[in-house]
C-alpha cells in the first residue's frame, strides 16, 4: 500500500510537472522560432524607414510600427478609463439587482466574441453610420470596445474583493461615497484591473481580422498625420509578408516584424505594469 | 444623572421588515462610558449603527422615531450624514487599518475634509516612502501634523510608532492597530465614540491597553461601546444598557445593573445564564 502511494505521488506530480514544462517550452520554442528566424533582419534601417514594397529588403516597417502604436496608446486612452469607469458603477453605484447580473453575464460572454465580428460591428458603427471611414480612429475605437470586456471582467472583480469593511470606515470618518471610491477603493482595485487592461491590450495589439476591415492597409508612402487617415499596422504587416509576398526574404521579414510587434506590446504594457506596480506596493492586506 | 449628549425617543429598527429595534427609549449621558451588553442578535449593534446613520450603509432598513443630538433629529432625512458621522466617530470589530502609512491612515479623515496635506515635492516621492521625522512632526504648524501627533499621543500609540510613521499600518500588531483605529477616529475631533465589540478579536494585554485608554478618552469623549465581555462591562462603563429580543430591557449604573438588576432576565444575563 505504501509503495502504491509512493507510485501515485510521482505520477500526479510528473503530469502537473509535465503539463508547466510543455507550456513553458512552447512559448520557448515561438520566441526561439522568430528569432532565429528573424533576428538578422532587424536593424536601424529595418526600424527607422519607410516600406519598399519592391525591394523589401531596401525598406523598413517604420510606418507600421507607429501605427500600431497609436493604435496602442488610443486603446489605453480610450478603454482603460472606460472600462474601469464602468466597473466603479457597476460595484459601487448600481443596486445588486437582476439587471445588474443580465449586464455582468453579457459583459463576459462579450469577452468570447470573434474579434471578426468586432470588425464587423466597427464597420458598420464607426466607419459607415458615424462616417469616420477606413481610418486610425474607427480602429482605435473597435479594438477598445474589443477590450473593454476585459477590462471591465477584471476591474470589477479587483472592486468586489477590496473588503466591505474598508467601504464603512471610510463613511464612519466622515468621508463621501465618492471620496471612499476615489482614495480608498479605487488604488486599493487598480493593480487588478491593470492586469486586465494589460492582457486586453496585449490582445488588440495582435488583432488583424478587425482592423483590416476598419482601415490598417499594407502600403502607405506616409505616416498617418489626423486620425481620419489610414494606417499601417504591425500584425497585418506580417501576415501580408508572411503569406501574399514572393520575396525570398519576405519570412525572415515577417519574423522580424512579428519579434518587433512582440517589444511594442511589452513596452506598452511596461507603462501600465509600471504604474500597478506602484500601487501594489501599497496593497498590503 | 450627567447631562445627556443624545437622546432616542421610541427607536424603531427594522432589517428586511423583520424588526431590529423595539421601541427604545434612552438618553445617553456625556463624558461617560455607556456599554451596551446583550446576546447575538439582540440589536445593540443596530442601535449603534443607527446614531451614527450608518445603517443606512445596509441595503432593506428602515427606522422611525428620534435620535436627538445637538438639537437635531439624527434620523431626519435631510440631516448632513457626512457631518454627522465626523461628530459621532466609529469603530469596528476587527481593527480595519486603510492599506496606507501609519500617517495617512490619521491623516484621512482630515483629508477628507478637504485639508491638504504638505506634498513632498519629489517626484521620487511617488515611489519611495520619504521618511517622516518625528521631532519635525511635533514642531510641524500644519493642520493634519498637528492632529496626527496629538492624536497619536491621546490614543498612547506615541511612542511606539514615532519611528516608523511612513511605514504601512499592516506593521502593526492588532491591539496597535486598532488603537491606531482610536487615532484615527478621534482625529478628527468627534464628540462621540461608538464602538461595535472593539477589543473581540484582541488578546488580554491589548484590551487592557484599550480599556486604559478608552478611560482617559471619557474626560473628552463620550463613548459608547458595545461588548459581549461582562467584565469588560464591569471593568469601564459607567452606565450599562442590556437588550433583549430588540428591546432595550434594563439601562442604569453599571453598580446597580451588576448587583441589583430590575428585571430577572438582565440578572440571569449578567450572571452568564444564558448567552
Amino acid at each position: 500500500m505504501k509503495i502504491r502511494g509512493y507510485l501515485q505521488e510521482v505520477i500526479y506530480f510528473s503530469i502537473f510537472r509535465g503539463s508547466a514544462f510543455i507550456g513553458i517550452a512552447l512559448l520557448f520554442m515561438v520566441l526561439v522560432l522568430l528569432f532565429l528566424t528573424g533576428h538578422s533582419v532587424i536593424d536601424w534601417h529595418f526600424l527607422t524607414s519607410f516600406w519598399q514594397h519592391r525591394e523589401i529588403t531596401k525598406g523598413g516597417i517604420l510606418p507600421a510600427i507607429i501605427g500600431s502604436m497609436y493604435l496602442g496608446i488610443g486603446v489605453m486612452l480610450i478603454s482603460f478609463p472606460l472600462g474601469i469607469g464602468t466597473a466603479i458603477f457597476i460595484t459601487e453605484y448600481s443596486k445588486n439587482s437582476f439587471w445588474r447580473k443580465i449586464i455582468q453575464l453579457a459583459i463576459r460572454n462579450l469577452a468570447g466574441v470573434p474579434s471578426v465580428v468586432y470588425g464587423l460591428f466597427g464597420l458598420a458603427v464607426f466607419v459607415n453610420f458615424l462616417s469616420f471611414g477606413t481610418s486610425l480612429l474607427s480602429a482605435i475605437l473597435t479594438l477598445s470596445i474589443m477590450t473593454l470586456p476585459w477590462i471591465i471582467t477584471a476591474s470589477v472583480e479587483a472592486l468586489e474583493a477590496v473588503p466591505q469593511k474598508f467601504r464603512e470606515t471610510s463613511l464612519a470618518l466622515g468621508a463621501t461615497h465618492w471620496q471612499t471610491i476615489r482614495k480608498i477603493v479605487f488604488p486599493a482595485a487598480f493593480p487588478g484591473s491593470m492586469t486586465g487592461g494589460v492582457i486586453g491590450l496585449a490582445r488588440a495589439l495582435g488583432e488583424t481580422a478587425p482592423i483590416i476591415i476598419v482601415g490598417a492597409t499594407f502600403y502607405l508612402s506616409s505616416l498617418p498625420t489626423s486620425p481620419l487617415d489610414k494606417f499601417m499596422a504591425l500584425p497585418y504587416h506580417t501576415f501580408i509578408l508572411a503569406t501574399q509576398h514572393s520575396s525570398p526574404y519576405a519570412s525572415s521579414y515577417a519574423a522580424g516584424t512579428a519579434l518587433v510587434l512582440i517589444l511594442l506590446t511589452f513596452l506598452l504594457s511596461l507603462g501600465a505594469i509600471t504604474v500597478r506596480y506602484y500601487y501594489r506596493r501599497k496593497k498590503d492586506w | 444623572m450627567n447631562q445627556e449628549i443624545i437622546k432616542i425617543r421610541s427607536l424603531n429598527a427594522w432589517y428586511n421588515g423583520l424588526q431590529a429595534l423595539k421601541d427604545i427609549n434612552v438618553e445617553i449621558p456625556r463624558n461617560q462610558i455607556t456599554a451596551l451588553i446583550g446576546a447575538s442578535g439582540s440589536g445593540k449593534s443596530t442601535f449603534l449603527r443607527s446614531l451614527n446613520r450608518m445603517l443606512d450603509t445596509v441595503p432593506n432598513t428602515k427606522t422611525s422615531g428620534e435620535i436627538l443630538f445637538s438639537g437635531e433629529n439624527v434620523l431626519n432625512e435631510y440631516v448632513d450624514v457626512i457631518t454627522l458621522r465626523r461628530k459621532i466617530g466609529m469603530l469596528f470589530q476587527n481593527p480595519t487599518p486603510f492599506p496606507k502609512s501609519i500617517f495617512d491612515n490619521i491623516a484621512y479623515g482630515l483629508e477628507v475634509q478637504g485639508i491638504v496635506k504638505k506634498k513632498s515635492n519629489k517626484l521620487w516621492g511617488l515611489f519611495r516612502n520619504t521618511k517622516i521625522i518625528a521631532q519635525e512632526l511635533e514642531k510641524s504648524q500644519h493642520p493634519i501634523d498637528i492632529a496626527v501627533a496629538q492624536s497619536l499621543k491621546e490614543a498612547a500609540l506615541w511612542d511606539e510608532v514615532k519611528d516608523r510613521l511612513n511605514q504601512s499600518a499592516f506593521q502593526l500588531s492588532g491591539g496597535q492597530q486598532q488603537r491606531l483605529c482610536i487615532a484615527r477616529a478621534i482625529a478628527v475631533r468627534p464628540k462621540v465614540l461608538l464602538l461595535d465589540e472593539p477589543c473581540s478579536e484582541l488578546d488580554p494585554i491589548s484590551t487592557s491597553k484599550i480599556e486604559e485608554l478608552l478611560l482617559r478618552l471619557k474626560k473628552n469623549y463620550t463613548i459608547v461601546i458595545v461588548t459581549h465581555n461582562m467584565h469588560q462591562a464591569k471593568r469601564i462603563s459607567d452606565f450599562v444598557g442590556f437588550f433583549h429580543l430588540g428591546e432595550l430591557v434594563e439601562f442604569g449604573e453599571t453598580k446597580d445593573i451588576f448587583e441589583n438588576p430590575c428585571q430577572k432576565i438582565t440578572r440571569d444575563y449578567v450572571m452568564g445564564n444564558f448567552g
